[in-house]
């Protein structure tokens, strides 16, 4: 499913556009996933007055555009061309705890007019701050707004429309869950990810393995088997106790990289493993695969401890396959 | 420290105002609830006892007594004898957000006065609690202030009052209970002694005892070089990720979270290693070391040798066993 985006010429960076109304959480949003900003203190955060843009640097070259929400993209003082010709995905930010059908006609204005010129921009919609709804209640907020927009565009001759929806909130996974599934669609090597995972767990009795980038937190693959948000988020948090110890014990001892250097034995790959009492099998095992991504793995219950060597060397082969169609963040 | 007996029975109380959170930080500290759990959590009714076992010869009887002011007046009246007496610790845990602060330390006194009548031995914890409600730059400031005033009303316990801030949303929880878990062992010193022989044998730079429901250090021992770690909050830092770690887990694993234990967790990089592993039955040993797979198995191995001196401690206060390089 890796769908290039609209690449024509300029700088070949994706661009994700996050936009919606006022207060719907945009800024909170990109604070949270890309700057680590504990989800308590976006309440702190200044109204946004001017379109702000952020490359992120990781895995791959992205940016990220924060529109403020009153803006009016199709205004003719505005240059369209010049911010829709590099976009990979149009995130919409629906705030589920507010009145929502202005968001939707403005959402629907915004699609209907982008069409004509940009028919394969991704439409990513974030049905956010779900955390504040009941689980009954929640389903039923995004089966309405799916509903309407669908049936909208429709009625205007759209059928079929790319359009994706998501609930979200800062306050758990689901965001970081999302902005996975959007950022997945960009990237072209997918299908190739996935069948280079596919291939580790087969051989290696693994119940789920994901590639993730490890300062988004991000996952940018995993393999075909069927995902849940609780695999994903043992995975994640298992980043953050690996992250938060390798920051606690890795500080500068200032001879380090010298001697690091003349130590053939060295370590070049952090690596971590989880064994579990109850049962004293293998649980939960990550590898930095290179600069940006770590392999994390959910064990099948049959992972005996002693397995280690055949993990090993599997992930050194997915590791060189990685490298060849994935040439980034070479050390 | 001569009638070790008696001293394992360790009498605390959790005192504040109704709403000040003292069952939250109780149900974070001893039964696994995360911090955005608390809010379930109803007015405690009189008073809550549980009894935690901690460290093998060491148990906690906790008292956390509804703040309520109708409860409050029948411990200093109709209570007073079973309520303060005999008592090791008193924690008062202090709302930052209350608009009645100079009430409050009334209530404090009168609760001071009773302690001192009753238990003139007693140590007092004072916590500053729900800091993250104060904007960060303002915070110590209005620590220091709080703290000052509170002193003053301390009476007998004045100069021996210890003062924290806290919030259950970050390891500032973890370090103030790490102190008064610190202050309740009866035989720390000899947990010391034990663990630097240890360190010394397998050469690591840090090890740190933590014990397994909690999460709580209970000592620590650091070797040359990490004595410069710029990190001097990861003690507690540790014990939170770990709490939240174990939670993670259990919910996957559908595990209750009191045994969602893991047998050992490494981590390898180019400038450490580090591993946690169970020492005896209520503690896990961290071990931060020297990146070197020679280091490590031979630090594995000369842990799993030293459980039995550590067991040994763990049951009863006996003369501080030698250990042996394996
Ligand atoms: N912001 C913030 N809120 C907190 C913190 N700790 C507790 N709370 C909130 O304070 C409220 C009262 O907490 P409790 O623990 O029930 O209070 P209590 O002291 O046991 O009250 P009584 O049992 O009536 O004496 C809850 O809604 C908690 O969510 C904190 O560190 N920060
Ligand atoms: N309950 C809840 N509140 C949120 C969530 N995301 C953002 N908010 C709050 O919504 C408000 C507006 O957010 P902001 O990012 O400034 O909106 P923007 O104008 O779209 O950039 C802030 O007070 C946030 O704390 C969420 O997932 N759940
Ligand atoms: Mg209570």
């Amino acid at each position: 499913t890796g769908r290039l985006p609209n690449n024509k010429a300029g700088d070949g960076k994706p661009r994700l556009l996050l936009m919606g109304q006022r207060r719907s959480g945009k800024s909170s949003i990109s604070s949270v996933v890309f700057h680590k900003l504990p989800p308590s203190e976006t309440l702190y955060l200044e109204t946004t007055t001017r379109i702000k843009k952020e490359s992120m640097h990781s895995f791959m070259d992205f940016q990220v555009w924060d529109f403020p929400g009153h803006l009016d993209y199709f205004d003719p003082a505005f240059d369209v061309d010049n911010i829709f010709d590099e976009i990979g995905a149009l995130i919409w930010v629906i705030d589920a705890q507010d009145e929502y059908l202005d968001a939707i006609v403005r959402l629907n204005a915004t699609i209907l007019n982008l069409h004509q010129t940009y028919p394969n921009i991704n439409v990513e919609v974030f049905v956010h701050k779900v955390d504040g709804l009941s689980d009954d209640f929640r389903n039923e907020v995004i089966q309405d707004i799916t509903q309407r927009v669908m049936d909208e565009l429709s009625d205007n001759g759209y059928e079929n429309a790319p359009v994706s929806f998501y609930s979200t909130s800062i306050y758990d996974h689901s965001i970081f869950d999302a902005f996975s599934k959007v950022i997945q669609k960009l990237i072209p090597q997918l299908p190739t990810l996935e069948a280079l995972l596919d291939s580790l767990i087969r051989n290696c009795h693994i119940e789920k393995a994901y590639l993730f980038d490890v300062l988004s937190k991000i996952y940018i693959a995993t393999d075909t088997s069927p995902t849940d948000i609780g695999s994903y988020e043992i995975c994640s948090d298992y980043i953050d106790v690996v992250v938060d110890v390798s920051e606690i014990y890795g500080w500068d001892r200032g001879d380090d990289e010298a001697q690091a250097g003349n130590n053939e034995n060295a370590i070049n790959d952090a690596e971590s493993l989880i064994t579990l009492e109850k049962k004293s099998n293998n649980y939960l095992y990550l590898r930095e695969i290179n600069k940006y991504l770590a392999l994390i793995c959910l064990m099948g219950d049959d992972s005996p401890a002693d397995k280690k060597p055949l993990i090993d060397y599997n992930v050194g082969v997915f590791q060189e396959a990685l490298a060849q169609v994935f040439p980034r963040g070479e050390k | 420290m001569n009638s070790s007996r008696r001293q394992k029975q360790r009498k605390v109380l959790l005192m504040g105002k109704s709403g000040a959170g003292k069952s939250s930080m109780r149900s974070i500290v001893f039964s696994n609830y995360v911090a955005k759990d608390v809010r379930r959590l109803g007015a405690t009714i009189d008073v809550e006892h549980s009894n935690i076992k901690f460290m093998g010869n060491l148990m906690l009887n906790l008292w956390d007594c509804g703040g309520q002011d109708g409860f409050v007046e029948n411990y200093l009246t109709h209570q007073r004898a079973h309520v303060f007496g005999s008592v090791a610790v008193l924690i008062f845990v202090f709302d930052i957000e209350s608009r009645e602060f100079a009430a409050d330390v009334v209530s404090y006194s009168n609760i001071i006065r009773a302690l001192s009548e009753c238990s003139p031995g007693a140590k007092v914890f004072c916590l500053i609690h729900k800091m993250d409600l104060v904007q960060a730059r303002l915070r110590s400031q209005l620590f220091e202030e709080r703290s000052e005033y509170i002193r003053a009303a301390s009476e007998t316990f004045k100069d021996t009052v210890d003062f924290f801030p806290t919030s259950i949303w970050d390891q500032s929880l973890y370090k103030a209970w790490t102190q008064i878990i610190y202050f309740l062992i009866p035989n720390a010193a000899t947990i010391e002694g034990l663990l630097r022989q240890l360190a010394e044998v397998i050469d690591a730079r840090e090890l740190i005892l933590y014990e397994r429901t909690t999460c709580l250090m209970v000592t620590h021992v650091t070797r040359d070089e990490e004595s410069q770690n710029p990190f001097t909050d990861r003690f507690e830092r540790i014990s939170s990720i770990l709490k939240t770690h174990k939670q993670s887990m259990a919910k996957h694993t559908n595990i209750p979270p009191g045994s969602a234990n893991f047998a050992e967790m490494q981590i390898k990089t180019g400038r450490f290693m580090f591993f946690i592993t169970r020492l005896t039955e209520n503690t896990n040993l961290a071990a931060a070391i020297p990146p070197s797979e020679q280091v490590f198995n031979a630090a594995r191995i000369n842990i799993m040798l030293a459980r039995s001196k550590f067991a040994e401690l763990d049951i009863a206060n006996k003369p501080r066993p030698g250990l042996q390089q394996a």
